[in-house]
């Protein structure tokens, strides 16, 4: 069994602090996890916010929100749970030693990510020539002018989170392309066994988690006011 | 060297096909919570909308990331961040939803 050679690069990859493999594994999933939980309250407190300032201000969030491009969000949507599958498909072949397997299923993961930030982009293009975007240019029409229904200061608020949650998202998912085209690399010099692929295990949990992000974000920019133009 | 084609002697490897069902059924839900969306249902609207999310959320998290097969600290440890985050969300709500109630002074 030594003498393979799976088992040897194992070895250099098992770190003499830790009783086991399987204990060094456990270790390095919870503390991904544990790092994953800090982000859950990094995003927490934008949701927060978000939940605070669309009770104050319904209306002018529903009249930001009918701005967005549903379909658009939903492709969006689509791609990622697809992205999601190969990287969960790409752990499974790590997992397994399938080393060429995991590396395509980890380059179409790398494709869907793209995809998804492209489509991002032609989204995010469509607002800032529609001055959605919240500064200076702001510009926001509002029904009968001399009579507003409500204030655009306050769906530039939305705007903002608006910009502020889908960026950090796409910065997120920027880092996640970073991190997946670092495992084609490794994978592909042969650096994870089924007993040793702690850094596909952990990216892929990151990965799901950015998706898990988006999945609330969907809902709660894009859908929930569409049938509310009150 | 290895067990059954769907595991390995280190670890639980998750059948692909139960990955398929998971990302069938996310798809489907984006699709039904894209179609609620188009329908008049009141207040129901964002309920739905957010029920639906949830449930996707579940998936992902007990499948794709393995919470299901995973030791049991992770499970209370992912429990307890969502207590926090219910914290977060509570508290400041309590301030924010009862600053209208207040009579000062016998205003």
């Amino acid at each position: 069994m030594a003498t393979s050679p799976d088992i040897e690069i194992a070895e250099h990859a098992f770190q003499h602090h830790f009783g086991s493999m399987e204990q060094q594994r456990e270790t390095a999933t919870f503390g991904m996890w544990m790092f994953l939980l800090t982000e859950i309250m990094f995003f927490g407190g934008l949701f927060c916010s978000y939940l605070v300032y669309r009770r104050s201000y319904y209306q002018a969030f529903v009249e930001g929100s009918q701005k967005m491009n549903i379909i658009l969000g939903a492709v969006n949507t689509a791609v990622l749970i697809c992205s999601s599958l190969t990287m969960a498909m790409g752990v499974r072949a790590a997992q397994l030693g399938q080393r060429k397997l995991m590396v395509i299923l980890l380059l179409v993961t790398i494709l869907f990510g793209f995809g998804f930030l492209g489509i991002k982009a032609v989204e995010y293009h469509e607002h800032w020539t529609n001055h959605e975007f919240p500064g200076p240019n702001f510009h926001f029409e509002t029904g009968d002018p001399a009579h507003p229904a409500t204030d655009p200061q306050h769906t530039e608020i939305y705007f903002s989170l608006y910009w502020a949650m889908t960026g950090l998202h796409a910065l997120h998912m920027v880092i996640g392309v970073g991190l997946v085209t670092w495992l084609v690399v490794a994978g592909m010099r042969g650096a994870f066994t089924p007993e040793y692929y702690n850094p596909v295990e952990n990216v892929g949990l990151y990965w799901h988690f950015v998706d898990l992000v988006w999945i609330y974000l969907f809902p709660l920019l894009y859908l929930i006011s569409h049938k509310h133009a009150g | 060297m290895h067990g059954t084609p769907q595991d390995n002697e280190y670890t639980h490897v998750v059948p692909a096909k139960i990955y398929v069902g998971i990302w069938a059924a996310l798809m489907a839900f984006t699709l039904i919570t894209v179609q609620a969306s188009f329908a008049e249902l009141g207040p129901f609207n964002i309920v739905i909308a957010l029920l639906i999310a949830t449930i996707k959320g579940t998936l992902v998290v007990l499948f794709f990331m393995h919470l299901r097969y995973s030791p049991k600290l992770t499970m209370v440890a992912v429990i307890a961040s969502v207590f926090w985050l219910g914290i977060l969300f509570a508290l400041t709500m309590t301030d924010y939803l009862s600053r209208s109630w207040a009579t000062y002074g016998g205003h």
